[in-house]
């Protein structure tokens, strides 16, 4: 399904409240949305929440043979699902141009920078070696699936355990769960990756956007690194042009985000270890809030109101003055109400004969007017008729003689129509 | 990879080149006479071809016209015999249609698309030997095809492929550089303004070393631009002599 496009207002909107350095959220210029991190209950299930997008992970690993250029290394391998339960922009099966980006991304993030210890997962060299495999489904999308799911994916590699292997001779024998603890991966350090948006050809940055945000940006930027202030992979996207400046300026940002959001994943992992040593209950279903309404709350927004008095009172007096309410309906005839003036007619009328409005309220009101009472208003002299139709003959009708039935179509049919159409008998 | 030593002591390389120079360029523009532009390009071992059609009505689906620019559609891949291995899928694997999508990138920046609504321009780049740096190669094959084209840009659109070792930024890497596990940058550039259109890096390398490599990699491309613009004007005394 093709996602609704964006209004040139709302673009316009969120551009400029970008060159006043405002974000739709209330946050600032380099502030991430709050980031949640909750695991289930097997061994390498994550879940991510960056605001309301949400992601989860999980790994799972098999033996199988090793590739033969690479005889003594285990086998990583990474996939992200963009499914139509994320967005209905994504497509099901159809490996989208977004896809292949994710999923590049997120290879070259964490394959690349070798932050699994590859040679740890072979079990006997050239013939079978530990193949992980991650998955990564998107399950909300809210802006910033990258970041997301690099986090969520890391997060469940440092969470899993691999079930622990004997080799003795040429029998190899592997272990289940319960007869032996399953062993975590060996991780050498923590890829984490952090998206910047550029605006108005690159002169507005933006860290973590979200999904309205993203569909105005020009570009993106990717930097991955670890808390050791390496960078792992570095990727621009989206046709914009930046300067080396600029890319030196992310960096440092990406560094001070990276700090803080490992530290938050080593704080999730443990809070998790020490809920399942106590024999605590985790997993998805513990993790999801239980929504319930008792009372009305909702969270407070953080929008800047220092001048907003000022600027309500500045408006109100700039403001013209309202229009001038009208008067109680009138009732020209029995049976007919009048409200208002009306309009002028904008139905583009080609008639050059005088026109003049006919408003009269049984456009509006749905009763069934009593049709022989119809009379014209005094205050118009000459008849309009805006008919749509050319085919339909004109007949004027005198105020003084009362119509007759004939003459009314029922004009309280058109509803819609500016003026009432209105037969009118010519005069012998 | 043990044994194999990136950079001597004596500061040659694998191949004898010093840390900043680049490999020999040699190019030919205008070698297919159906397309409206194509080049051939060999950066030392690496050999690229490139080809483009347009501006030309959008093919397939209306829907994919924009209303004030052109479209820019690239295609890459490589030949089955371009590398080691024998290739078993060319083309539609991952790796392809992020270059892809990488190359259409880099040139929507740099050709003036809004001189072309509602149009397409087509992009076709295949490697015929690779020998490391292949994102590189293919834009700088590609600039030349877009130039044979007619088509105009901002400017040259060059690339290049750094590496760090020992505290030194390589510039231009071969292949047996950028598997040996060295963190490899691949910046495109357009030279005249110093706008980055598109940076690409893996593998790990400290933030503090990133200043550095960006320079390296900018003074290559700048280098690489030199080259691109001989190429062009030699050219273009060629054709106009001929026409005579």
């Amino acid at each position: 399904m093709k996602d609704t496009p964006l209004s040139t207002c709302e673009r316009d909107f969120i551009l400029k409240a970008i060159e006043e350095k405002k974000r739709l959220d209330g946050r600032q210029t380099y502030d991430y949305r709050k980031i949640k991190i909750s695991f289930g209950t097997d061994y390498g299930c994550c879940f991510v929440d960056l605001g309301h997008t949400r992601v989860m992970a999980q790994v799972s690993c098999e033996l199988v043979a090793p590739k033969e250029s690479r005889p003594n290394e285990g086998i990583m391998f990474f996939n992200i699902e963009l499914s139509p339960l994320a967005s209905p922009a994504f497509e099901q099966g159809r490996q989208s141009e977004l896809s292949v980006k994710l999923n590049r991304q997120l290879e070259r993030c964490l394959r690349n920078s070798k932050c699994i210890d590859i040679e740890s997962l072979c079990v006997v060299s050239g013939e079978k070696v530990w193949q992980i495999r991650v998955d990564v489904h998107m399950l909300n999308n809210d802006g910033n699936l990258m970041d997301a799911s690099s986090i969520a994916a890391i997060a469940a590699l440092c969470h899993f355990r691999r079930p622990d292997v004997a080799v003795q001779g040429e029998e190899v024998t592997v272990y289940s769960p319960e007869e032996r603890d399953p062993i975590p991966l060996s991780i050498y350090h923590m890829p984490i990756s952090v998206s910047f948006s550029f605006f108005q050809q690159g002169t507005y940055l933006l860290v973590d956007p979200c999904e309205r945000e993203e569909r105005v940006m020009d570009g993106l930027l990717m930097i991955a690194m670890n808390k050791h202030r390496e960078i792992c992979s570095i990727q621009s996207s989206g046709g914009i042009m930046l300067l080396k400046e600029q890319v030196m300026r992310c960096s440092k940002i990406a560094s001070v985000k990276v700090s803080e959001i490992t530290e938050l994943i080593t704080k999730a992992l443990t809070n998790d270890k020490t809920a399942r040593k106590a024999g605590g209950r985790c997993g998805f279903a513990e993790s999801m809030p239980q929504e319930r309404i008792t009372a009305l709350k909702v969270d407070e927004t953080p929008v800047e109101t220092d001048d907003v008095a000022e600027k309500a009172i500045g408006i109100i007096e700039d403001a013209e003055a309202p229009p001038p309410t009208a008067s109680s309906p009138v009732v020209p005839v029995p049976g007919v109400g009048q409200v208002g003036m009306g309009l002028q007619n904008t139905w583009g009328v080609e008639e050059e004969e005088e026109m003049e409005e006919f408003s009269s309220g049984d456009d509006d009101v749905e009763e069934v007017t009593k049709m022989e009472e119809q009379k014209k208003k005094d205050n118009k002299d000459d008849v309009v008729e805006i008919s749509d139709s050319e085919e339909e003959e004109v007949v004027i009708l005198h105020p003084e003689k009362p119509p007759k039935e004939k003459n009314v179509k029922s004009s309280f049919h058109q509803k819609g129509a500016p003026s009432s159409k209105k037969k009118t008998k010519q005069k012998n | 990879m043990a044994g194999l030593e990136l950079l001597s002591d004596q500061g040659y390389r694998l191949d004898g080149r010093k840390a900043t120079e680049l490999r020999k360029v040699q190019a030919r523009m205008g070698v297919f006479a159906q397309a409206d532009g194509s080049a051939y390009l060999e950066q030392g071992n690496t050999k690229a071809l490139a080809v483009v059609y347009g501006p030309h009505e959008i093919r397939g689906s209306r829907s994919r016209a924009l209303h004030d620019r052109a479209v820019i559609n690239c295609q890459y891949s490589m030949a089955t015999f371009s590398t080691a291995e024998r290739k078993r899928r060319p083309h539609g694997d991952r790796k392809s249609t992020e270059m892809s999508l990488h190359l259409k990138q880099t040139f929507e920046a740099a050709v003036l698309t809004e001189l072309y609504p509602r149009s397409q321009i087509d992009i076709y780049v295949k490697i015929l030997q690779s020998d490391g740096g292949n994102y590189s190669v293919c834009v700088n094959a590609a600039t030349l095809a877009v130039i044979d084209a007619g088509i105009p840009m901002r400017d040259y659109v060059c690339a290049c492929t750094v590496g760090f070792v020992d505290e030194t930024s390589l510039a231009d890497l071969c292949y047996a550089e950028e598997s040996g596990g060295v963190s490899s940058l691949a910046l495109a550039l357009l030279p005249r303004g110093g706008q980055i259109a598109l940076v690409q890096m893996d593998a790990r390398l400290h933030q503090d070393h990133l200043d550095t490599l960006i320079e390296a990699a900018m003074t290559a491309c700048k280098g690489v631009s030199k080259v691109l613009d001989q190429v062009v004007r030699q050219h273009l005394q060629e054709a106009s002599t001929l026409q005579e």
